[in-house]
């Protein structure tokens, strides 16, 4: 099963490699991985999705929680919670095609961030579901680059990570 | 007061309450050893190479309790470390390695002797640190000693930069503050978890105890003891738990595991409560997992959440300091409620009674080829069992951890995790520097003893008497035995007859060198090394193809041994 863990960490030099380092060492999966500087600027808020068994992402949670800069692990599976992610999709936009391409960036409520004669550059923002779709349909019109940035998520109402 | 990086270094170490470390000196290191130099208060042993500095610091831990510390310089002085710190690492001893690194300038410029000895170490250390100011190094020393010592313990590795050393900063001895707001340790067990495993141990009608080196690094044999006696059950312990619970009381059933006695491997097999006390459930102690304990639930006690559950699910799992979370159980059931409810275990020892019987250690000496069991059984003997045994890896190995009985914890000094071969006789030296008073033996083999032999001068350079006994079967017998067993007796790169004499090169070093090659000659070469009070060496030539029995094949179910 599909599982978004946030990770709060101390922002210090080497803690992104503590905890890629952890999933190669120990042969977990990791679909992505996301990280900035959050609050104060002393902390840093991973979010990582991986992919496993119910007994794999709680020795995943255990590891993290083991890791000693790191502050609080959250696993957003089970509870209600938002997710999203944003995608930069680089469409090959010959005249034929520039009005297609619009409409779709418009059903998904995305923008185009750069355009040329010959390409669009759209950016959607939201969960993975929504991205695929959107991808789906601009795939065939002849996409020549994207990047994604990684799902991150945050729990619903009153839930927030415990600061330390 | 103002201080340099490295008289720092220094100070933090004394103020820590460090006397002794182990260490190789070289460029990135040497505002550091200038300090060692003038500071009279701190020990240096100068090792022969540095991982010998690290297994020594180890071996001085595993005895004294204590921190080890190593300092060793940059790039090839580090990276000689690294052996040593994933042997610490496996075994969960508390070690703090202070490395050499290129002044910070230069880091990541493949500037000379310059190794990133924090990327290459983060698997293998409980953590680690590079100080880059001078102002963070007390903080990170005090940091380093509190890490490696707290929670389940483990190596730390401190990387300084030789510019760090010399640049000066204000010092204030704050040795008892350390507080790191991401690292606090869970060590009472909460009372929810201790309140049902009593229930679990009040109904359990074949309740086995197992316990591992928790209990050793926990301190907790005392209450391990009593937790037994109110329970009355059947203890085993794993390799590196031994000496935690007396191999003299009638409840000790041996080892359990790979090598472990057939009665252990039995009783596991079939009680119906497994209490797992500071043991990790390794697979050289499972066996085949889907067959491990089949009727049981489980009990655990450990300090490391990532240890319960991660191989067999654990049905109630306390996390906490075992001998905390003993205390809290042995409370409850000292009770007369809990003795007078709780089943008879009359049946259950009559079972293990008769797999006790069938005697899986037994072997005949015979009037010729020495056997290597009668060489430890000799020892155990003539040491009155109160040796400290130091061992490298191997069949020498098994075979002492068969034979030599301990009664105390911190007597037995082996690298179970990683197992490496050339642990043995640098960690003794730890060891009796940790115990000067005290008999240490190292159990090697002829391939094992190859590996760190070189530390032989630094043993005959501090005085110390530790005697090596060589069980010489010209062969890597662990590997060959699994060659005879498993691939047809195709003896693929195991043969190593080819070896100096070993008496001479004991002699070279100004060590006394000694051999034995007829079961008569055992006895005498122990008793003259004992007596001696030098570094000595007992060359003692066994069966070259004698084998550790019983064994449990890799993957084979625990119930499954091969018996002699
Ligand atoms: C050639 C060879 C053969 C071997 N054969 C066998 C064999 O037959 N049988 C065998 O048993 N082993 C054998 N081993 C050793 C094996 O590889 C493991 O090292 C050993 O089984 C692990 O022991 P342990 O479970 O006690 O764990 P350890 O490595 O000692 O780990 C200690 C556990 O206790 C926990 N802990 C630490 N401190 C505390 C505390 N204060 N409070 C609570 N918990 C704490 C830790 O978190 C950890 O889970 C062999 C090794 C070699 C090299
Ligand atoms: C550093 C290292 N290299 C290789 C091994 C694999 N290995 C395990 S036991 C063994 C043989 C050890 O031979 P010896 O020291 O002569 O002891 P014996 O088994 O004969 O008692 C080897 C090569 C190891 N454990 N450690």
């Amino acid at each position: 099963m599909r599982h978004i863990i946030s990770v709060l960490v101390e922002n210090e030099a080497g803690v992104l490699s503590r905890v890629s380092g952890l999933f190669s060492a120990r042969g977990f999966n990791i679909e992505s991985l996301t990280v900035a500087p959050v609050g104060d600027g002393e902390t840093s808020r991973i979010t990582l999705v991986s992919i496993g068994e119910d007994h794999i992402i709680e020795q995943i949670i255990k590891q993290l929680n083991k890791l000693i800069p790191v502050l609080h692990v959250a696993d957003f599976t089970d509870g209600p919670h938002v997710e999203r992610e944003l995608m930069l999709v680089k469409v090959a936009a010959e005249q034929a095609q520039r009005a297609e391409i619009l409409r779709i960036a418009d059903i998904f409520r995305s923008r185009v961030v750069d355009a040329t004669p010959s390409s669009f550059t759209i950016e959607v923002t939201g969960d993975v579901g929504k991205l695929d779709a959107c991808l789906a349909l601009l795939m065939p019109l002849g996409v020549t680059e994207m990047v994604r940035t990684g799902q991150v998520a945050l729990g619903r109402g009153d839930r927030s990570m415990a600061k330390g | 007061m103002e201080l340099t990086g490295a008289k720092i270094v220094i100070q933090t170490l004394l103020d820590l309450g460090v006397s002794t470390v182990f260490g190789y000196p070289g460029g990135a290191v040497l505002f550091i050893y200038d300090e060692i130099y003038k500071e009279k208060k701190l020990t240096h042993i100068l090792t022969r190479h540095e991982q010998g500095a690290l297994h020594a610091a180890d071996g001085y831990a595993r005895v004294s309790g204590e921190v080890g510390v190593a300092i060793v310089t940059s790039g090839p002085g580090a990276t000689n470390a690294v052996t040593g710190l994933a042997t610490a690492y496996m075994d969960s001893i508390p070690m703090v390695c202070i490395t050499g690194q290129v002044p910070v300038p230069l880091i990541g410029n493949d500037a000379f002797q310059e190794a990133d000895i924090v990327g290459i170490t983060r698997s293998c250390t409980k953590h680690n640190y590079l100080v880059r100011d001078v102002k963070d190094l007390a903080r990170v020393l005090r940091e380093a000693f509190h890490i490696a010592k707290t929670g389940r313990p483990g190596p730390v590795l401190v990387d300084i930069p030789k510019d760090v050393t010399t640049q000066i900063t204000e010092y204030v001895n704050r040795s008892e503050e350390v507080k790191i707001r991401s690292y606090r340790p869970n060590l009472k067990g909460h009372a929810g978890q201790i309140k049902r495993a009593v229930t679990l141990l009040k109904n359990a009608q074949r309740p086995m105890i197992y316990t591992g080196g928790g209990v050793v690094l926990s301190n907790a044999s005392d209450e391990l003891f009593h937790f037994t006696e109110q329970m009355n059950a059947p203890i085993t312990n794993t390799l590196m738990g031994l000496g935690a619970f007396p191999a003299s009381d009638g409840r000790f059933v041996g080892m359990l595991g790979m090598h472990g006695t057939y009665e252990a491997n039995m009783a596991v097999s079939h009680c119906d409560l497994l209490i797992a006390i500071g043991a990790r459930f390794d697979d050289r102690v499972t066996g085949k997992l889907s067959e491990f304990a089949p009727h049981a639930k489980i009990l655990h006690i450990d300090v490391d959440p990532t240890s319960i559950s991660k191989n067999v699910h654990v049905d109630i799992p306390i996390v906490g300091d075992v001998k905390l979370v003993l205390e809290q159980i042995n409370k409850q059931i000292e009770s007369k409620s809990f003795q007078k409810s709780k089943p008879d275990m009359t049946p259950w020892w009559q079972l293990v009674e008769e797999w006790r019987s069938k005697d899986s250690l037994a072997y005949t000496q015979g009037e010729s080829a020495i056997e290597a069991q009668y060489v430890i059984q000799k020892l155990c003997e003539l040491t009155k069992g109160n040796a400290i045994v130091a061992t490298d890896v191997g069949q020498h190995q098994m075979w002492a951890a068969q034979f030599y009985d301990f009664d105390r914890p911190r007597r037995w000094v082996t690298s179970g995790g990683l197992g490496t071969m050339g642990f043995g006789l640098p960690a003794a030296m730890g060891a009796q520097i940790a115990k000067p008073d005290d008999t240490v033996v190292v159990i090697s083999g002829d391939g094992s003893i190859q590996m760190n032999i070189q530390e032989l001068a630094t043993c005959l350079q501090y005085k110390l008497p530790v005697i090596t006994i060589i069980l010489n079967n010209g062969f890597l017998g662990m590997v060959r035995q699994w060659q005879e067993f498993f691939y047809e007796r195709r003896y693929a790169e195991t043969d190593m007859s080819h070896q100096p004499d070993f008496v001479k090169l004991a002699e070279a070093y100004g060590a006394l060198g000694l051999r034995a090659k007829k079961p008569n000659e055992v006895e005498p070469a122990i008793k003259e090394a004992l007596a001696s009070g030098r570094t000595a060496i007992i060359d003692i030539h066994i069966r070259p193809e004698g084998n550790v029995y019983p064994m449990v094949p890799a993957g084979a179910a625990l119930n499954d041994m091969i018996l002699l």
